[in-house]
């Protein structure tokens, strides 16, 4: 049984800022139509990753195949190519602030695809209905909320109907509702499309929420991949101080304090 | 200490000279996309280039026009102060066409458009980059300098030498009007002097200048803007980077080109 093609498949990928090592040897495959959770604290190199693998970023060592492609040795033309495969909805949108909403969807379509004004539109208006943005068609950017500009991101990456499709931190710094929505956006939006998904986020409940596979990244590589459950029981202690601090603040962390408090009393938990 | 000034000037003549190298390679690339752009199939964007004309246009032509009529009427009375001396007030006119247009319209032209137009690229597209759009566009698979760079560049190469043109005649414009409401000179005779007085050469050299100052302010302009790193801050400091590094280059263009043009 051969096994097909990866969607996405990194080897040793090493990058430097300075004399800051960020990625010390990534080694990561994404299979095609799953959703691939990339956790890690912040800062820990998880947006520096996502760009080496859309080829923003030039990385030192390694290298990145995109649907079977290596994306560094590619030529730019392929690479354009390439791009109009994958999409990509960025960390605060980065919507362009000088178009209307509408006309930020329709760019791809205009540039990359040769259908008339009248289907683009109607293309445009179904994507925004997708994410639950209906006539927001002539607002700014500027106008919107946060949640709001996340999921114009959203809409605009998935405007050529991508294969892959990468977010960077989609629910971060937006309230728990707003939060929630929008990962239940990205899994609708997944089984609508069966695109492959790339996810970046520090937030645990998103995380299991979305992932069908988590990787986590500690001190610049990959820790572990498994599935949710496969981390839930991992007992490797690096990984258990990631969940157990953010996941469940509950009792077992109250148990601990009392512990510290009270000494060697404490009963154990 | 003197040592740790040599060490800072030595840091900042490598950092020029890195940012001059950086924007020689922008134009390489912008040239070539320009030129092999066609074949790839990536026609010249003339609706966006229009756009960045009427733009740069819009904010610098009433500036322009006030300060090119400012310039004509010192000029005229400067010059008058000096030539009475010699019983030569009916060369005013003939002063104010040849320095206007040779040198004083394209050179006030600029420094306007760099202060104007070229600040107000730098901090779209200093901008546009802190807020990750350019990578957006990048990702979408469309080329920075393909979208925005020649736009840009482009406008400003036909921008400064029209803007120029009108400056050279507002400029004597008002040297006339010094000449006649201050030295008492006829504005018919006026006229013809200045018309007398220029040459095709004068105009055209005024215009060449032009040409070589706009591509100056959209590199640079571009550049910089390109080129910001960090936060919102950072886009401030690039737009005032950009006036002032583009006026000194300005300067020292005019400086070569006066020397290759003019001097006999
Ligand atoms: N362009 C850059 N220049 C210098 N350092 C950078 C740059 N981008 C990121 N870094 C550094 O790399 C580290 C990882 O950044 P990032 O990938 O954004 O982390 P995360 O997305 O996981 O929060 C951080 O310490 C950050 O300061
Ligand atoms: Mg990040």
């Amino acid at each position: 049984m051969t096994a097909p093609t990866p969607a996405i498949e990194v080897r040793g990928l090493e990058k430097s800022y300075g004399r800051r090592r960020v990625l010390e040897g990534i080694d990561l495959t994404v299979h095609e139509g799953e959703a691939l959770v990339i956790l890690g604290g912040s800062g820990s190199g998880k947006s520096t990753l996502l760009r080496c693998l859309v080829g923003l970023e030039r990385p030192d060592a390694g290298a990145v195949s995109l649907l079977g492609r290596d994306i560094f040795t590619a030529a730019p033309r392929e690479l354009a190519d390439l791009r109009q495969r994958i999409g990509m909805a960025f960390q605060s949108g980065a919507l362009f602030g000088s178009m209307t909403v509408a006309e930020n969807l329709e760019l791809p379509l205009v540039e990359f695809s040769h259908l008339p004004e009248s289907t683009r539109r109607i293309i445009v208006r179904i994507k925004l209905a997708l994410v639950g943005l209906e006539g927001t068609e002539a607002l700014r950017p500027s106008q919107l909320s946060g949640g709001m500009k996340k999921r114009a991101a959203f809409a605009r990456a998935m405007a050529l109907d991508p294969e892959i499709l990468f977010f960077d931190e989609p629910s971060a710094g937006l309230d728990p509702v707003t939060a929630a929505g929008l990962d239940r956006l990205l899994l609708s939006l997944r089984d609508v499309f069966g695109a492959t998904l790339v996810v970046v986020t520090h937030e645990l409940n998103s995380a299991f929420a979305i992932a069908d596979r988590i990787a986590l990244i500690h001190a610049g590589s990959v820790l572990i991949t498994g599935t949710p459950d496969e981390l839930r029981a991992c007992q490797n202690p690096i990984v258990r101080r990631f969940l157990d601090r953010e996941a469940e603040p509950g009792p077992e962390h109250e148990g601990r304090l009392r512990e510290l408090i009270l000494g060697s009393e404490a009963p154990d938990g | 200490m003197p040592t740790g000034l040599a060490v800072r000037a030595q840091a900042l003549l490598w950092e020029q000279l890195a940012e001059t190298g950086r924007m020689w390679r922008l134009a390489v690339a912008a040239g070539r996309q320009a030129v092999a752009g066609p074949f790839r199939g990536q026609p010249f964007r003339w609706r966006a280039t229009i756009a960045q004309l009427i733009r740069v246009g819009n904010q610098s032509l009433s500036l322009v026009a006030l300060i090119a009529a400012l310039i004509g009427i010192i000029l005229a009375l400067q010059s008058a102060y000096q030539l009475r001396q010699l019983g030569a007030t009916h060369l005013v006119a003939n002063l104010v066409a040849v320095s206007v247009t040779r040198e004083l319209a394209p050179l006030m032209t600029a420094i306007l458009v760099a202060g104007r137009a070229g600040s107000a690229i730098a901090a779209e597209l200093g901008t546009m980059k802190v807020s990750e759009e350019i990578d957006a566009l990048e990702v979408i698979g469309l080329d920075p300098v393909d979208f925005l760079v020649i736009p840009r560049l482009v406008a400003l190469l036909v921008a400064v030498p029209c803007l120029t043109l009108f400056a050279d005649l507002i400029g004597i414009l008002g040297g006339c009007l010094a000449g006649v409401a201050a030295l008492g000179l006829s504005a018919g005779a006026y006229t013809a002097d200045s018309l007398s007085a220029l040459v095709l050469e004068d105009i055209f050299g005024g215009v060449i200048k032009a040409i070589v100052f706009g591509g100056i302010i959209g590199l640079v302009a571009c550049q910089r803007g390109l080129g910001t790193r960090g936060g919102a801050d950072e886009v401030g400091r690039s737009t005032t980077t950009t006036v002032v590094r583009s006026i000194v280059l300005i300067i020292a263009a005019d400086l070569f080109v006066t020397a290759v043009l003019f001097v006999r």
